[in-house]
C-alpha cells in the first residue's frame, strides 16, 4: 500500500472543488451576508458599522412582521395538513387495494411539477370571477362564495392547500415505505387480542413511524422556510401585503427595493432561526454515535 | 341434478364490506382532489376565450381549438418579446444538461471520497455541505451575486451553471456517499491491495457499480433543475431566463385581458419535461425521494 500521504493527495484534489465551494459559495457568503448586515449598504456594499440599526429597523417593518407571520400560519397549516393527509393516503393505500399502482402515481405527481406550476393553476382555478367560484353559482347555487384568494385574511390558506396538493404525494412515499416495513405478526397479534384497526395504526404504528414523520416534518419545514415561487406565482404577496413572506422579502429588498443593509439582516434573521431549529436534529441524526464510515 | 353441487362455481367474490366501499370511496375522491387542477389546465388550454368568459370551470370545451397552444408556444408574450414560452424551454435545456452532467460528476467524486478515502476535514466538509442543504437560499444569495459579477460570470449561461452545481452539490453528495457506505468495504481493500490508486478505483470499479444511484440522481437533478424559478430567476440573466421565470411573466405581467387558455397552455408545456420524467421513471422517482431523505 502506498504511503498514506500520497493516497490522501489523490483524495485532497478530488475534494478540491467541494473545499472550494464550501469555503466561498456556503461559509464566505453567510459571513459576507451577516457582516453586511451590521452595515448602512444601499446598493453597493459599504463597509461602515451600525449594529444592530437593520435589526431595529427590521423588526418596526410592518411587512417583515407580517411575513413572519404568515410563515407561522403557512408552515403549521402546511406541515400539519401534509402530514395528516399522506398519512391518510399511505394508510389507505396499504389496505390491500387493487390498482394500487394507479393511485400512487396519482397522488404523487404534482410532486414532481414546479411551485410555479402549482401556483398558477390554483390561481386560475380558484379565481373568483371565472373560477370554481362562478362555476358552482352557474350551477344554481347563486349565493355561494370562495373567493379566498382575493381576500388578504385568508389568502394565505390557499397558498397552503395548494402546498398540500403539491407535497401530500411525498408524505404518503415517505410513510408507505415505513409501513411496508411493519411486521405482518404485528396484525396477527392485534387481530387475536380483538384491538379495532384504528387503535392499532393510532398507538402502534404511527409511534413506530415516528422516524418517517421526523423525517417527512424536517423535509416539509426545509421546503416552508424556502416558500417563494408559490407565492409570486398564486399571490404575488397580495393582496396588499397579505400574503408576503420572509424570502420573498428579501428577495424584494435586495433586488427591487435596493435595501441591501435591511435585506441582509432579514435573511440572517432566518438563517440563525433555521439554524437554532435544526441544530440537535441534524446532530443527534448524522454525528452522534457515529462508528466508522457511513451513519 | 347430479351434476350440480352446493359450492360455488369459479373465483370466489371478493368481499364487499362497508368498509372496503369507505377505502375506495376516499381513494376515489382524493384522486379526484388532485387530478382535478390538471382536468382544468388541459379543458382551459382547449377552449377558445368566448367559453372561458362563461364561468364554466370543469365543462368540457364545445368547440375545441389548439390555437391558445401555438400561441403559447410561438408567440405569446413575456414581457417586451413575443416569441412565446419556446425561448424558456430552450434556455431551460441549456441550463439543464451542463448543470446536471457537472453536479453529478462532482456529486459522485466527493461521495466515494468521503466514503472510502476518508481524507482529513472529511466530516467538517460534509457536515457543511448538509447544512448547506437546509439553509434558506436567501443568506447566500447577494455576496454570490457580487463573487459572481467579479469574475464575469453573472447573469449568464456559465454562472447559472455554477450556481445549480454549488446548490445540487448537498443532495448529490449525501445521494453518493450513501450509496457508497453500503457497498463492502473489504471490495475497496481488495482493489487497493491490488493497487489501484484513487482514480483507477473510482471509474473502474465505483462508476460501474454507480448505475442505480446515478439514474436516481439524474432524475432528482432534471426534475429540480428543471422546476427552479428562484436562481434563474437573480442568475440566469435575461436572455437566459428559464422556462419557469418565462411563463410567470407570461402569466402574471401581461396587460389587457388575461388569455386564460394561453396561460394554461404555457403552463402544462413547463410541467411537460418533469411529467415525463415522473412518469417514465415510476419507481425509480419514488427512489429517489427515499435515498435523498429516509436514509441519514
Amino acid at each position: 500500500m502506498k504511503p498514506r500521504f500520497i493516497r490522501s493527495i489523490a483524495a485532497q484534489i478530488a475534494l478540491l472543488p467541494a473545499w472550494l465551494i464550501v469555503i466561498f459559495a456556503y461559509l464566505g457568503t453567510i459571513a459576507w451576508t451577516i457582516r453586511i448586515s451590521f452595515s448602512s449598504t444601499k446598493v453597493f456594499p459599504t463597509y461602515d458599522f451600525i449594529g444592530l440599526k437593520q435589526y431595529e429597523r427590521l423588526f418596526a417593518t410592518e411587512r417583515w412582521i407580517i411575513s413572519g407571520q404568515n410563515l407561522f400560519i403557512f408552515g403549521a397549516c402546511f406541515i400539519i395538513g401534509c402530514l395528516i393527509f399522506g398519512f391518510l393516503l399511505a394508510v389507505f393505500i396499504d389496505q390491500k387495494i387493487r390498482a394500487e399502482s394507479v393511485f400512487r402515481t396519482i397522488f404523487l405527481y404534482p410532486y414532481a411539477m414546479s411551485f410555479i406550476v402549482t401556483g398558477l393553476v390554483w390561481q386560475w382555478t380558484l379565481n373568483p370571477t371565472l373560477g370554481v367560484q362562478q362555476t358552482v353559482r352557474n350551477w344554481g347555487w347563486q349565493d355561494f362564495t370562495f373567493d379566498w384568494l382575493v381576500r388578504g385574511d385568508r389568502a394565505i390558506y390557499v397558498i397552503a392547500i395548494a402546498g398540500i396538493w403539491q407535497a401530500s404525494g411525498l408524505v404518503m412515499a415517505i410513510l408507505l415505505a415505513g409501513l411496508r416495513g411493519i411486521d405482518q405478526e404485528l396484525w396477527k397479534a392485534a387481530k387475536v387480542d380483538g384491538i379495532p384497526t384504528w387503535r392499532v395504526y393510532l398507538h402502534i404504528i404511527v409511534p413506530m413511524l415516528s422516524p418517517m414523520f421526523v423525517t417527512a416534518t424536517v423535509l416539509l419545514a426545509t421546503a416552508v422556510v424556502k416558500v417563494y415561487d408559490l407565492v409570486i406565482a398564486l399571490t404575488g404577496g397580495g393582496p396588499g401585503i397579505s400574503t408576503e413572506v420572509p424570502a420573498k422579502f428579501v428577495i424584494d429588498y435586495l433586488f427591487n427595493r435596493q435595501n441591501v443593509g435591511l435585506a441582509t439582516a432579514a435573511s440572517t434573521v432566518m438563517f440563525v432561526t433555521v439554524l437554532v431549529v435544526l441544530a440537535p436534529w441534524l446532530y443527534s441524526q448524522y454525528f452522534r454515535g457515529q462508528r466508522g464510515r457511513g451513519a | 341434478m347430479s351434476t350440480t353441487t352446493m359450492e360455488p362455481q369459479g373465483p370466489r367474490p371478493s368481499r364487499i364490506t362497508p368498509a372496503r366501499i369507505g377505502v375506495y370511496a376516499f381513494l376515489v375522491v382524493s384522486a379526484a382532489f388532485f387530478l382535478l387542477p390538471l382536468y382544468v389546465m388541459l379543458i382551459t388550454s382547449i377552449k377558445p376565450m368566448a367559453e372561458i368568459r362563461l364561468g364554466n370551470l370543469f365543462s368540457f370545451p364545445l368547440a375545441p381549438t389548439i390555437e391558445p397552444w401555438i400561441k403559447a408556444w410561438t408567440y405569446a408574450c413575456t414581457g417586451v418579446n413575443c416569441d412565446g414560452i419556446k425561448v424558456g424551454f430552450l434556455n431551460s435545456f441549456r441550463i439543464l444538461v451542463p448543470s446536471v452532467i457537472v453536479s453529478i460528476a462532482l456529486g459522485a467524486t466527493i461521495g466515494y471520497a468521503l466514503s472510502f478515502w476518508r481524507p482529513r476535514g472529511a466530516n467538517f466538509l460534509f457536515a457543511v455541505l448538509l447544512l448547506g442543504a437546509f439553509i434558506p437560499y436567501q443568506v447566500f444569495l447577494y455576496p454570490l451575486v457580487r463573487m459572481l459579477s467579479t469574475v464575469g460570470l453573472y447573469n449568464s449561461l456559465p454562472g447559472i451553471v455554477v450556481v445549480h452545481t454549488i446548490f445540487g452539490l448537498p443532495l448529490m453528495t449525501l445521494l453518493f456517499r450513501n450509496f457508497y457506505a453500503g457497498i463492502p468495504i473489504d471490495l475497496f481493500k481488495a482493489a487497493r491491495v491490488d493497487g489501484g490508486g484513487f482514480w483507477a478505483i473510482f471509474f473502474r470499479l465505483m462508476l460501474p457499480l454507480s448505475t442505480p444511484i446515478i439514474i436516481v440522481a439524474v432524475i432528482l437533478q432534471v426534475t429540480g433543475i428543471w422546476n427552479d424559478f428562484l436562481f434563474g430567476l437573480i442568475f440566469a440573466g435575461r436572455e437566459n431566463f428559464p422556462m419557469t421565470v418565462e411563463l410567470n411573466n407570461v402569466v402574471n405581467t401581461t396587460t389587457g385581458e388575461r388569455e386564460y387558455n394561453v396561460n394554461m397552455a404555457a403552463t402544462i408545456l413547463t410541467a411537460l419535461v418533469p411529467l415525463i420524467v415522473y412518469f417514465v421513471s415510476g419507481r425509480w422517482f419514488v427512489r429517489g425521494i427515499a435515498a435523498g431523505a429516509v436514509k441519514g
